[in-house]
């Protein structure tokens, strides 16, 4: 075999490797996805979104309870977290760049970005859950923007350091103070990265189980009381899809289905946003 | 012409992060309506000489001047300058075009709007006559609100000119405005230079020794952080007393 043959066979043999790794990735992917698509839409009728969870084995209900809990849990998570992460990210990239500080935050914010959720979760049990007494709201969405903080920062101080300094220098030579320069100049040139930070971090927490097991708990009645217990989507497909009843299961693939699709929406925003800007 | 000093830099020193002397006892007048042109090789210091006048170098830490810049009468490196103010009488354009994310308009608002203008049939109009001194107007009359990122190269360094004209500072100083243009932007630019010293003083850094010659009325020649000569540029390019300067310009060097 001559060295030209050799190289045709190498070739062969990596790009069969590869593609059948991207493969095997994919059918996985289109396995769950497809799955929950089929089985959920099947699962999709109004009651599941306009009636509350019936007594347990009795049969019908809906999940409209964990519909408003997650959005009150998420939404208020996003209020929390996005001011604090862009403003942190702020901070580092503009008023702390380059200093020893500023790198020792930013490190922390990538292990903060990959320490297990259900870490998280047992935290905030410990300072919001336990003293209190009692499973509540407020920790739920405390838990989610601590998860979300350092996606934000993270991904606001990388795009903010991507503006070129020669553009803050132009605001500068033109007689504007520092915070005018960032808000007016920098903020725009980076809008698009922020935004799209921001909406992935939604997607990221909207899908997290384990800190609200620990913090909001999960409430089979109707409550919008941030001080109690508060029903979420992802709370609630864990302890139906572990029920007995049929039922359950049921509703269990709709609001899989749900909220998979919510994600994937927020997921799409975000890649067009990015596609929009640059394009 | 009067031929009255606007800038004056009197035995500056400049060191970067406190310890590195890249400007040494320089003395230096930047005429009033004039083009003065700094020319020298690589880190010789004009950039950082220019830099000093609007003081630029204040943004990074650890940076020391001394010695004395006047204008207007005063030392504008005393600490108690307004540097804001400072920035808004001595505009600067860059090597690359700045445009802002906004439109063609508001990056010309920008300014007028951070020197407290908040009057909208102000605001056009200071727009409009900016645009037109900059030689813009008629290119983007039509299109003043779209992004200042669909401009050309050369129509973004008109632009950010533009901006820096809308608040009618005293001085422009131009850091290498051209080096990133096509010939014939660059030559719109020449153009607009020697048009803008009837309203303004300039003082501009070049590589470029025939951009010097053709443009500007005086010149200093600088070299390892010293102001070799300065002189007229007629008499730089003819007839330069220093050895030094003559072989920089006969091309022996740099």
């Amino acid at each position: 075999m001559n060295i030209d043959q050799k190289r045709r066979v190498e070739s062969i043999i990596a790009l069969s490797l590869s593609t059948l790794a991207a493969l095997s990735g994919l059918f996985w992917l289109v396995f769950i996805l497809g799955d929950v698509l089929v089985r959920g839409i099947g699962a999709l009728k109004l009651a599941l979104f306009l009636n509350d969870p019936t007594p347990a084995g009795v049969a019908g209900g809906g999940l409209r309870n964990a519909f408003i809990g997650q959005l009150m849990i998420t939404g208020v998570a996003t209020l929390i977290g996005v001011p604090i992460g862009v403003l942190g990210g702020t901070f580092l990239a503009e008023y702390a760049r380059g200093t020893k500080l500023a790198r020792s935050i930013s490190i922390l914010s990538d292990i903060m970005v990959s320490v297990p959720s259900i870490v998280v979760g047992t935290f905030i049990y410990a300072i919001m859950v336990k003293p209190i007494g009692h499973f509540n709201g407020w920790a739920g969405a405390a838990a989610l923007a601590v998860i979300m903080i350092p996606v934000v920062l993270r991904t606001t101080e990388d795009m903010l350091s991507l503006v070129p300094w020669t553009l803050r220098e132009a605001a500068f030579a033109l007689g504007a103070p520092y915070y005018k320069v960032i808000i007016q100049v920098v903020y725009r040139g980076a809008a698009t990265g922020i935004l799209t930070g921001i909406l992935l971090s939604i997607a990221r927490v909207a899908g997290e189980t384990a800190p609200l097991l620990f913090t909001s708990f999960n409430n089979s009645f109707m409550s919008t009381d941030m001080r109690g217990p508060l029903a979420s989507l992802t709370a609630s497909i864990f302890q139906y899809a572990m029920g007995p009843y049929e039922d359950w299961h049921v509703q269990a693939w709709g609001a899989s289905f749900v909220i998979t699709v919510f994600i994937l929406l927020i997921t799409i925003a975000g890649r067009l946003i990015i596609k929009w800007r640059y394009k | 012409m009067v031929d009255t000093v606007e800038l004056q830099a009197k035995d500056l020193n400049f060191y970067y992060a406190g310890n590195v002397h890249s400007l040494k006892q320089v003395n230096v007048s930047a005429h009033k309506n004039a083009v003065t042109a700094l020319i020298g090789p690589s880190g010789c210091g004009k950039t950082t000489l220019l830099r000093c006048f609007n003081r630029m170098h204040d943004l990074y830490p650890k940076n020391r001047y001394e010695g004395e810049i006047l204008f207007e009468g005063r030392n504008i490196l005393a600490n108690d300058v307004d540097i804001i103010k400072l920035r808004s009488r001595i505009g600067m354009v860059f090597q690359k075009p700045t445009p802002f994310p906004m439109t063609i308009f508001d990056n010309i608002s920008y300014g007028l709007k951070l020197n407290g203008i908040s009057k909208r049939s102000e605001i056009s109009e200071r727009v409009e006559k900016a645009l037109k001194n900059a030689a813009l107007w008629d290119e983007v009359r039509d299109k003043l609100h779209v992004s200042a990122y669909d401009l050309s190269g050369g129509q973004q360094q008109r632009l950010v000119i533009a901006r820096a004209l809308a608040v009618e500072p005293h001085v422009l100083l131009f850091d290498e405005p051209t080096s990133a243009l096509d010939p014939i932007s660059t030559g719109k630019i020449e153009e607009l230079i020697v048009q803008l010293k009837n309203n303004v003083s300039i003082i501009i850094v070049t590589h470029n020794m025939q951009q010097a010659a053709r443009i500007s009325d005086w010149t200093g020649f600088m070299m390892l952080g010293e102001l070799i000569e300065f002189d007229k540029t007629d008499k730089m390019f003819t007839a330069p007393s220093e050895k030094l300067t003559e072989d920089y310009i006969t091309g022996r060097f740099g």
